[in-house]
């Protein structure tokens, strides 16, 4: 590694400072909030509050609606992730396969990724409206008893659904570059010592891709996460009963609906904790297996 | 082992280039066939037909008498070896070589034993474990010989593979791929664009021209006897000089230059009359006189260039001449001298076709 030496050692600070200040203000600063706030109990109207130690944190755990929300998103979380790279790969590995109108057919597939996860859900809320809803009326028509405002089911299905879509197109741009970063003349030679399509895809192209794989994994985790809140929010807003909430969405509910700061910020406390967790575990055992 | 034939092979792409125009040729077993061209000839196409990396628009290839136009690339039995190596980044030297056993279902030992025997031979075998991005140029090189000999094709195929190296490796590895190939015998075509890789490694020699073959020969047979214009001078370094005359039905003359000695040739035709530059020797009584502007010392031998004096010019040639000479031979800058040639060594082409006269 070649490094750049500076003569006077404030330049990189003043290089790096309007990052660090951003991440200060908009990230560090919140998060203290947060974690000060979660030892805090507030009155209703919010004029005093007492320090309580970990009475916020035993009160999500042990609350049966959170533990359930969690669970809905993990299973949230895997169905968007896994759901949403396998799609996008076998989009992009067909679409780079294409030669005319390749470009079309790209520019298609990406479109869906200028649209706002809450414009996505928008969207959604239309085509599943039980009066004008395509979708909706199509899946009744099929034989299945569809109605996502009252089963918790068909309302995962809805939003899970929305939430892929929307990230198909993300995954398929990374997946196609990626894709194209695979030397042709590999490929060449693979197809000389391998007959098989399928087993040349999954002992030279999938590993190759390994790399944006691994880095598309953690992305969509996030954004299974985090960013699907516009989603849950325009559609079913955590309906019926609760069973849609993700972790994030509960924490905007409690916070700002049920005026929970306390409760609300122990919630995001453990989430930041989750996440950091997830986050550590993808690097240190996952990213092993990739090769660059 | 195996013999292969291209029988009036084409190749047009979609968008309506024609890159092979019609090529017939017979290779034999064992036989170690160069294709030679300038950039865009054709010569990279023919080889990836036989390879199955392209298709066939019109015509066959046989190897072993087995028209093998619809056989996918990894039932062809041919192995090949690629410009830029092509090794598979993400698997051990082992594994680049291993793979294509693998998938033809050989049992773990005997991949093993092959895999071992190559690496041997190689002198890889040290480096078996590591990954293509720990290795240099030339040890890629070689793994990626190996992939080709493990599988111990019927054909090897060489896609310009040294061009990737530095000149000294690139000598190195011509020399032990020409005994590779010796020893093992395997039926091997080899496309390359460096006319001396061409010439040293060829048991025949193809030159590729705009689709077609142009001349197809033992390479000392067409350095000696070019049948085109475009053979003599795509073969040979340096290139052989070329001074555009006419026959007015006893001499060739060029602007103020005349040669006798030359008979049957056509008048009022425009010719081109070819001198290698090792057939040019200084002597007073030379037909050709030169003015030296520069002398490239090559260590046993020089070569001296500068302008030819008195030849007409025609688009397309102009008026240098090079010629070979011992190390001791060094004619100061500016000097002039007079050339001589026995015109039993000189070739007289016709310019418009490139046909061979004399």
């Amino acid at each position: 590694m070649k490094r750049v030496q500076f003569e006077h050692s404030t330049i990189p600070y003043l290089f790096i400072a309007p990052q660090i200040i951003i991440i200060a203000i908009f990230f560090l600063w919140p998060a203290a909030q947060a974690v000060h706030q979660s030892f805090l109990l507030e009155d209703a109207f919010g004029l005093s509050s007492q320090f309580v130690w970990f009475k916020n944190y035993f009160d999500t755990i042990g609350d049966a609606s959170w533990r359930q929300a969690a669970w809905f998103t993990t299973v949230f979380s895997v169905l968007v992730t896994f759901l949403s790279l396998g799609i996008a790969l076998l989009l992009a590995v067909k679409a780079n396969e294409v030669i005319r109108g390749a470009r079309t057919y790209r520019t298609t597939l990406m479109w869906a990724y200028a649209i706002a996860p809450p414009v996505a859900g928008l969207m959604g809320n239309l085509m599943f409206h039980p009066l004008i809803g395509d979708l909706y009326k199509f899946l009744n028509a099929i034989g299945w008893d569809f109605n996502h405002k009252l089963d918790s089911f068909d309302a995962g299905f809805v939003v899970v659904l929305i939430a892929v879509w929307k990230q198909v197109s993300v995954n398929f741009i990374f997946f196609l570059s990626g894709l194209q970063g695979i030397s042709k003349a590999v490929n060449e030679a693979a197809m000389m010592d391998c007959k098989s399509p399928t087993r040349r895809f999954w002992t030279i192209t999938f590993p190759l891709l390994a790399p944006t794989t691994f880095f598309l994994m953690v992305i969509n985790i996030t954004y299974a996460f985090f960013e699907t809140f516009g989603i849950i929010d325009t559609t079913t807003g955590g309906a019926p009963g609760g069973s849609t909430n993700t972790l994030v969405y509960k924490v905007f509910q409690d916070g700002f609906r049920g005026a929970d700061l306390g409760g609300s910020s122990a919630q995001s406390v453990v989430l930041m904790l989750i996440v950091l967790a997830l986050t550590v575990i993808q690097f240190r055992f996952i990213e092993r297996k990739v090769h660059y | 082992m195996a013999t292969v034939k291209l029988k009036n092979i084409k190749k047009t792409y979609p968008n309506g280039a024609v890159a092979v125009r019609g090529v017939d040729m017979a290779i034999e077993d064992g036989e170690f066939v160069v294709f030679v061209g300038p950039s865009g000839c054709g010569k990279s196409t023919m080889l990836r037909m036989v390879a199955g990396l392209e298709n066939i628009t019109d015509g066959e290839i046989e190897i072993d008498d087995r028209v093998i136009n619809k056989v996918s690339p990894a039932d062809r039995d041919v192995a090949m070896v690629f410009q830029n190596y092509a090794l598979y980044p993400h698997m051990t030297v082992r594994g680049n070589m291993a793979y294509g056993l693998k998938n033809r279902g050989l049992p773990k030992a005997e991949i093993n034993q092959k895999v071992t025997d190559a690496a041997k031979m190689l002198r890889i075998h040290d480096y078996l474990d590591r990954q293509p991005n720990q290795l240099s140029g030339g040890q890629r090189q070689r793994v990626a010989m190996g992939r080709a000999i493990v599988r111990d094709p019927k054909v090897f195929l060489f896609d310009e593979p040294l061009s990737n190296l530095d000149a000294k490796l690139r000598v190195q590895m011509r020399i032990e791929i020409k005994r590779l190939q010796r020893r093992m015998g395997v039926t091997s075509i080899y496309v390359t664009h460096d006319q001396t890789e061409a010439m040293t490694l060829a048991d025949r020699l193809a030159v590729i021209n705009d689709g077609r073959i142009e001349q197809m020969g033992a390479p000392i047979e067409l350095y000696n006897n070019p049948a085109t214009l475009f053979v003599a001078s795509f073969i040979g370094a340096p290139q052989i000089n070329l001074i555009p005359v006419q026959f007015d039905g006893k001499n060739l003359n060029s602007g103020d230059l005349q040669f006798s000695g030359f008979k049957d040739l056509p008048e009022n035709t425009d010719l081109i009359l070819g001198i290698r530059p090792d057939v040019l020797e200084p002597n007073n009584d030379g037909q050709l006189e030169m003015q030296v502007d520069l002398v490239e010392q090559h260590g046993a031998e020089n070569l001296v260039y500068g302008a030819l004096n008195g030849a007409s010019t025609t688009d397309g040639y102009n008026t240098e001449i090079c010629f070979k000479t011992d190390q001791n031979t060094q004619p100061a800058i500016d000097s002039v001298l007079k050339l001589h040639f026995d015109q039993n060594h000189a070739m007289v082409f016709n310019k418009e076709t490139g046909e061979r006269l004399i």
